[in-house]
This record gives C-alpha cells, sequence and structure tokens, in this order.
C-alpha cells in the first residue's frame, strides 16, 4: 500500500484537489448566477481573486496577536490534510489510515476552533459577534454529521474511510434506506458546515445575519486568499465525502493508472452535478433566522439518528 | 423481481412511513398536514400491494384498493372540506419547542425497535422487520394527539395511528381477514364524519377549536 504508486497517487490527488477546488466554487457561482438570470462571471473568477489578493500588502490590527496570523496558515492546512484524507479519485491512499472519520470531524473542528479565536482575538464586535454564531452552527453540526458518518461506517463494519467507499461501491445492488437518510441529514449538515443558504448566506455582508464573513472580516490580502481558498477546499471536501459515501461507484485503486481517467471523468461529473444541485437548492430556499439554525440542524440530527436505527432494525 | 428485492421495497417504504410520521408531529400547518395523511396512506397502500404481489395473498389487493380510496382520496377530501368550513386552512399552530418534541419521538423509536426486534425475530413473515416502525408509527401518533392542542390535528393523529395499525397487521401476519380490515376502514371513514360533526359544536360552544376549553366543563 505505502509503495511509489500509492504515494504518488496520494500527492497527485492532494494536488490536483488544491488546485480543482476554486474550480468547484467558481462552478456554482455561475450556476446560480444562471439560475437567478444574471449574466454569469467567469467560471476561473475565484482563481483570478485569489491571484489578486495574493498581490496586495497586508493590513493588521494593531493589538492582533500571534493567533491571528497563523490561522489563515491552520485553516489551509487542516482543510488541505482533510483533503488528503478523504478517497477523492483513489482508495486505499497511504495517506487513508492517518485518521478515520472521527478524526476527519476532528480536523474540521479545529479548523472551526481557530478560526473563532482568530475572530475574537482582534476584539472587535463583529468577530465576537461571528464566531458564537459559527459556534452555535459547529456543535450542532457535528454530531448530526458524526451519525450520518456512522450510518454508513455500521453498513461497512469499519470506521475508515477507505474501508467504507470500499465496501460500498464494491458491494451488490440492495436498497438501503438508512443509507437514504443518512444521505439527507449530509445535505443538510453540508449547507451548514459550508455557510451556504438557507443558514448563512455566503455572498452577504449584512450585519445582522453573516456567520462566516464575520468571521473573516479583519483579514486582508494573502491571509484572506488562504482562507478563501481554504473555503473552497471544505467545499470540496465535504462534497467528495458526500459523493464517496453515497454515490462511490468509478473511483479508482490506488496505483490503478489504467482506472485512473474514468476515476477522473466520473468524480467531474459529479461534482458537476453537485454543484449544480447546491445551486438550485440555494436559489430555490431562503435563509432561515439564526434562531431558526437549532430547529434545521436537530431535523439533520433527527434524520441521521434515524437512518441509523433503520439500518439495526431492518438490516440495510 | 426476486424476494429479496421486494422485501427491499418494503423496508423503503417503511423508511418513508417512519418519516412522514415525524414530518407530520413537526408540521404546524393544518393543510401540510393533510397532505402528509395523504402520503403515508399512499405508501401504506403500495408497501401492501408489494406485499400482497410477493406473497400471492389475493386478500391484500383488495385491502390496497380500499386504503387508495378510503386513505388517499377520501378522507383527505372530506378534510379538506371540514377546514374550508370550519376556516381553518391557513391555521399555523403554535408548537412548544419541536426539537424536545423530536427526541422525545427519537426516545419512541428506541423504544417501539427494542419491543419489536424479539417479536420479529419469532416471525417467518417477509416483513418481519417493519413490525418496529408499525410500532413506532402507533406511538408517534399518539404523541402527536397529546402534544397537540387543536381538535383537527389530533384527529389527524388518530387517523395516522389507524394507518400504524394497519401497516402492523400488515407486517406481522400479512394482513387481518377482509371482513375485519372492512369494518375498520368504515368505522375510520365514519369517525372522521362524527368529528367533523363535533368540530363544528365544539368551535359553536367555545368559539375556537382549542381543546384546552373542554377542561372547563368539569361541574362544581
Amino acid at each position: 500500500m505505502n509503495s511509489v504508486p500509492g504515494i504518488a497517487f496520494q500527492i497527485l490527488q492532494s494536488v490536483f484537489v488544491v488546485l480543482a477546488a476554486p474550480l468547484l466554487t467558481g462552478w456554482v457561482n455561475q450556476c446560480r448566477a444562471w439560475l437567478q438570470n444574471r449574466s454569469a462571471p467567469s467560471i476561473l473568477l475565484p482563481y483570478f481573486t485569489l491571484a489578486k489578493l495574493f498581490h496586495k500588502d497586508a493590513v493588521f490590527a494593531r493589538d492582533a496577536s500571534p493567533i491571528f496570523r497563523w490561522t489563515p496558515y491552520i485553516l489551509f492546512g487542516c482543510m488541505w490534510l482533510a483533503a488528503g484524507i478523504v478517497p477523492v479519485l483513489a482508495t486505499g491512499l497511504p495517506f487513508a489510515p492517518a485518521a478515520d472519520i472521527i478524526a476527519l470531524v476532528g480536523v474540521f473542528a479545529l479548523a472551526r476552533m481557530f478560526s473563532a479565536l482568530a475572530a475574537m482575538d482582534v476584539g472587535t464586535s463583529f468577530g465576537g459577534l461571528g464566531a458564537r454564531r459559527e459556534m452555535l452552527i459547529g456543535f450542532l453540526a457535528e454530531p448530526a454529521m458524526l451519525m450520518t458518518l456512522f450510518t454508513a461506517a455500521f453498513i461497512s463494519g469499519s470506521t475508515q474511510l477507505t474501508t467504507i467507499v470500499d465496501t460500498l461501491a464494491h458491494r451488490e445492488f440492495a436498497l438501503y434506506p438508512s443509507l437514504a437518510f443518512a444521505a439527507v441529514a449530509f445535505l443538510m449538515v453540508l449547507l451548514a458546515e459550508n455557510a451556504r443558504i438557507p443558514i448563512d448566506n455566503p455572498t452577504t455582508h449584512l450585519e445582522l445575519t453573516m456567520v462566516h464573513e464575520a468571521l473573516i472580516l479583519e483579514y486582508s490580502a494573502r491571509h484572506l486568499a488562504l482562507i478563501e481558498w481554504a473555503v473552497a477546499i471544505k467545499l470540496f471536501a465535504y462534497m467528495t465525502i458526500g459523493i464517496a459515501l453515497f454515490l462511490p461507484w468509478g473511483i479508482a485503486d490506488a496505483g490503478d493508472w489504467s482506472a485512473l481517467p474514468y476515476a477522473f471523468a466520473a468524480l467531474a461529473g459529479k461534482l458537476a452535478l453537485a454543484g449544480a444541485g447546491l445551486a438550485l437548492i440555494e436559489a430555490l430556499l431562503a435563509k432561515l433566522r439564526l434562531f431558526l439554525a437549532p430547529e434545521f440542524l436537530s431535523t439533520a440530527f433527527l434524520l441521521a439518528v434515524l437512518g441509523m436505527l433503520t439500518h439495526f432494525l431492518v438490516k440495510g | 423481481m426476486g424476494i429479496t428485492l421486494l422485501a427491499e421495497l418494503v423496508n423503503v417504504l417503511a423508511a418513508f412511513l417512519l418519516l412522514l410520521a415525524f414530518a407530520m408531529l413537526s408540521q404546524r400547518r393544518v393543510l401540510t398536514l393533510i397532505k402528509l395523511l395523504a402520503w403515508q396512506g399512499a405508501a401504506l397502500a403500495a408497501s401492501t400491494g408489494i406485499v400482497a404481489w410477493s406473497t400471492g395473498q389475493t386478500h391484500l389487493y383488495y385491502s390496497a384498493l380500499i386504503t387508495v380510496l378510503l386513505k388517499v382520496i377520501l378522507i383527505p377530501w372530506v378534510l379538506h372540506r371540514l377546514i374550508d368550513r370550519l376556516f381553518v386552512r391557513w391555521d399555523i399552530e403554535t408548537l412548544i419547542n419541536i426539537p424536545t418534541t423530536m427526541l422525545i419521538g427519537i426516545g419512541l423509536v428506541i423504544f417501539a425497535f427494542a419491543l419489536a426486534t424479539p417479536i420479529s425475530q419469532m416471525a417467518t413473515t417477509l416483513t418481519r422487520s417493519t413490525l418496529g416502525i408499525a410500532l413506532f408509527l402507533l406511538l408517534l401518533s399518539f404523541l402527536m394527539m397529546i402534544v397537540r392542542q387543536k381538535a383537527v390535528p389530533q384527529v389527524i393523529g388518530f387517523l395516522a395511528m389507524e394507518n400504524g395499525l394497519f401497516f402492523a397487521a400488515t407486517s406481522a401476519t400479512y394482513g387481518m381477514p377482509l371482513v375485519v380490515e372492512l369494518g375498520v376502514a368504515l368505522d375510520v371513514l365514519v369517525g372522521t364524519f362524527i368529528f367533523g360533526i363535533f368540530f363544528f359544536h365544539i368551535r359553536e360552544r367555545f368559539d375556537s377549536l382549542d381543546i384546552r376549553h373542554m377542561e372547563k366543563l368539569k361541574e362544581d
């Protein structure tokens, strides 16, 4: 497993995810613009934004602590690590045993904790407000996410993501009502965790409603670029986790170069559909009041628990 | 189609019923509740039809047909007429704390599943694994009748309970004898009409469909 082709696959996947993540964001934005009857920006716009931000001079608040400076790098590192663990192109990667699904949720939690700390660090009111809201959503979304992953883990008998995907991709065709519940719950968690409508509007800077934007309001230039990039990778990672759990067909085995073009094509097709679907959801739904977010997320938790219980009862 | 696939389809429908029950528990609008009830009837009829096909029990076809006629078409239509005449079509009930109710619901699921597992291990029917869900439908409809304050949602809870009972009968023993099922179906229909008349009397007396007013009827 830890052979040269395996490591080559690992490097290929990690680099691919980092480079392709802004493209997915661009695609979602483009789809949403079409659905809202606006003329769409270029699909490459996120790359241009990143390039522009990297060329600017960074500005810091006078009393910013080192946490504030380090956070963008920690965020980017966490998301990159997550992208290395998730089986995006191939299963059985050498990196995969480093963390199972519980540790993966932990990596996301680490990123969330640092972004909240950094937001409170400068001491602006928006930062504190955003941090509080982010933690409120985070602590409700995490159990739902874990329960969703546990449902898939029970079916395949392992908490290693790569084993889960292997089992699910190579099983005989069967209807799993438990996985259907888990998929809906996962979708709701994905919307909440990635600051999407109906929990948060990624394009707003309205002080009453913003959650994610309030967190990063103090950042500029290369730090902002890193955070934006990390956010794009996070969306990419969540979507690929969803694809790996619920639509795993076409994934390659590590070291199997002949299956790679097919795996690429399958992934590109699934991501294009998932991105368009996300844009459609965002176009159809309205943003919820913040105080309705617990209700939304407890529904996600309920569905995830129901999925797990259904698995035990009907063995499927 | 193989028998296993049919059994899986029944399981999927059972899971759908489970979801609908939770949706009903958390739904505030009367109009949507009636729609959900109709969906519940449709899922019930579909699962009965599948069981009938896979086991070759002809009388189950009839009960599936009766379910469609009665629970998907007739009763929702009667309820629609009722809420029109009572002017409560757009009524929104203020429920206390939906997440808490949901958590109680999860507790009920676990209780029902734990109760049903030993029973379903003894059973030999194709659909034995859905017994837990049927039991849970009963309990959740009970819960719905307890937490609702308005009359119409309570009656919908009652009808949902009958659905759960029907599902339990299908999953445990491939349905009750046809005569019994016909009797129950008629009872439910008549019950709906009587409830309808009650609604008007309740409203005439108290100017509201809130059941809490009935507590004042005690004699001193």
